[in-house]
């Protein structure tokens, strides 16, 4: 009898599809995982139903990726589910890894949100303002839809998970090299971040750097750049300094900043506070006022700093009203 | 039980702390609301520690150093100066009134100055309440 394949699940829970399409993005590998491997489950390329992973033995699964932040009790309830049926559970990219760009609306309150997207939307119909409730009771029958919870969670803060992928989405060399490690059972200790570097991202960019020292931030579009040249020394906001390298610097090599999709450094707990270190460190001046005017030429600090992982942040969410 | 302020003082050892020995040695008083943690430089003091300080339970966060200019490692304080506004902004976007965070300046001959300061600080955070951050972080792993 052949070796018995591995058994994988992917899964989305509040994502946008990226990551999955990370994973297609591994071209012709994909074809090989196939081969070695049958998927019970992934939502967006395969069926698979939630009663099929409910009716597997617990520990039956060899491996879950689960991609996308847990914004609702059906992302919950399935990341539940996956953790009792898998061997390994593997948080995927940013979102499941740090709470990601939906994590950023932990900023505001559930009821700004609906009131946002059901109530004050231009588009929404006169008199038809429906805001969804997880039950409805229609001819004697209830209706269920997953609960909205009051705020953002990252895959962790449910439940154990073994390995986090960070990157938004990761990129397709490096998730090669996870699945690859999983077949050959080559993995580092658990709670490790996987697919990814143990330096920051200035380690590897081959831009210049001399001194920082800034005078203004720059939005992109407000100069034009030197493509050989540190981009925080020009006054662009990167996150290189704070950020985790193995994206391979692709922001900065395509002339962007870094934007910290790979999360923090090894070690480090709260992301946007060491890049806030970092970045206020560089403005040229010793005069408050100046700092202040300085500081005026960058908007929405919070959404640049916590762009990928305001759920993972020490204070996690917006407090008070 | 009534309300009492918790504040975490993060002082540089060149001035600040030595400012505190100095209140302490000539026996002005001042409120025991303070923990006081020495650092070398005010430099030292990363945001995340003032982030981790109001998550675990503190109620206010004091940073001191030495005066601009005087600084033993000659610009470590600017670089807390740098840090502090910003600082002050991420905390109003994270809904915590910035108020509970203070940068001030004590140089190492000044004790009533730091005395001064940590009386006005208490009486600051007595008058804004208690910090919710830690509780309400601890009910969100409760209730969805």
């Amino acid at each position: 009898m052949a070796t018995k394949k591995l058994q994988v699940a992917l899964y989305w829970g509040a994502a946008c599809g990226g990551c999955d399409v990370a994973v297609l993005d591994t071209n012709e590998f994909i074809l090989t995982v196939a081969e070695v491997a049958d998927i019970r489950l992934w939502p967006i390329a395969a069926d698979g139903k939630y009663k099929d992973i409910e009716a597997l033995a617990d520990g039956e699964l060899d491996l879950s990726l689960y991609n996308g932040a847990v914004r609702n009790s059906e992302n919950e309830h399935i990341a539940k589910l996956l953790r009792k049926k898998s061997k390994l559970l593997v948080a995927f990219g940013s979102c499941a890894h740090m709470g990601g760009i939906p994590g950023l609306a932990n900023l505001v309150s559930k009821e700004d949100i609906f009131a946002t997207a059901y109530m004050a939307n231009a588009s929404i119909e006169p008199g038809n303002k429906v805001v969804p409730r997880p039950t409805t009771q229609i001819n004697g029958h209830t209706l269920e839809i997953p609960t909205f919870y009051r705020r953002v969670y990252r895959l962790s803060d449910v439940v154990d998970v073994d390995y986090f992928v960070p990157g938004c989405p990761p990129e397709p060399s490096q998730i090669k090299n996870v699945l690859l490690a999983v077949v050959k059972g080559e993995l580092p200790p658990k709670k490790s971040v996987v697919g990814a570097s143990e330096r920051t991202l200035c380690d590897d960019c081959t831009r210049k750097k001399t001194e920082k020292k800034v005078k203004r931030f720059y939005r992109p579009w407000e100069i034009i750049q030197d493509s050989e040249r540190c981009l925080l020394e020009q006054g662009i906001v990167c996150m290189g300094p704070a950020t985790r390298s193995g994206c391979g610097v692709r922001c900065p090599n395509s002339n962007q900043g870094c934007r910290g999709c790979y999360g923090p450094g090894p070690g480090v707990v709260d992301h946007g506070a060491k890049f806030l270190s970092a970045l206020s460190s560089i403005i040229d001046s010793k005069d408050p006022k100046e700092i202040d005017a300085i500081l005026g030429t960058l908007p929405d600090f919070v959404s640049i700093a916590y762009r990928f992982g305001l759920p993972a942040s020490i204070l996690q969410r917006r407090h008070g009203a | 039980m009534s309300y009492e302020p918790k504040l975490v003082g993060f002082l540089c050892n060149w001035c600040s702390y030595t400012g505190a020995d100095l209140a302490g040695t000539s026996r002005i008083q001042y409120p025991p609301n303070i923990r006081i943690i020495r650092v070398m430089c005010s430099a030292r003091i990363d945001p995340s520690f003032v982030l981790q300080s109001l998550g675990k339970g503190a109620d206010g966060v004091l940073i001191c150093g030495c005066h601009p200019g005087d600084c033993h490692y000659s610009e470590g304080n600017y670089k807390a100066m740098r840090r502090y506004p910003l600082l002050k902004r991420l905390l109003d976007a994270y809904g915590i009134e910035p108020e509970r965070v203070r940068l001030a300046w004590v140089s190492a001959s000044v004790g009533q100055r730091f005395a001064d300061v940590v009386a006005d600080m208490t009486e600051r955070l007595r008058a804004l309440g208690p910090c919710r951050v830690k509780t309400a972080l601890q009910t969100d792993q409760i209730e969805r």
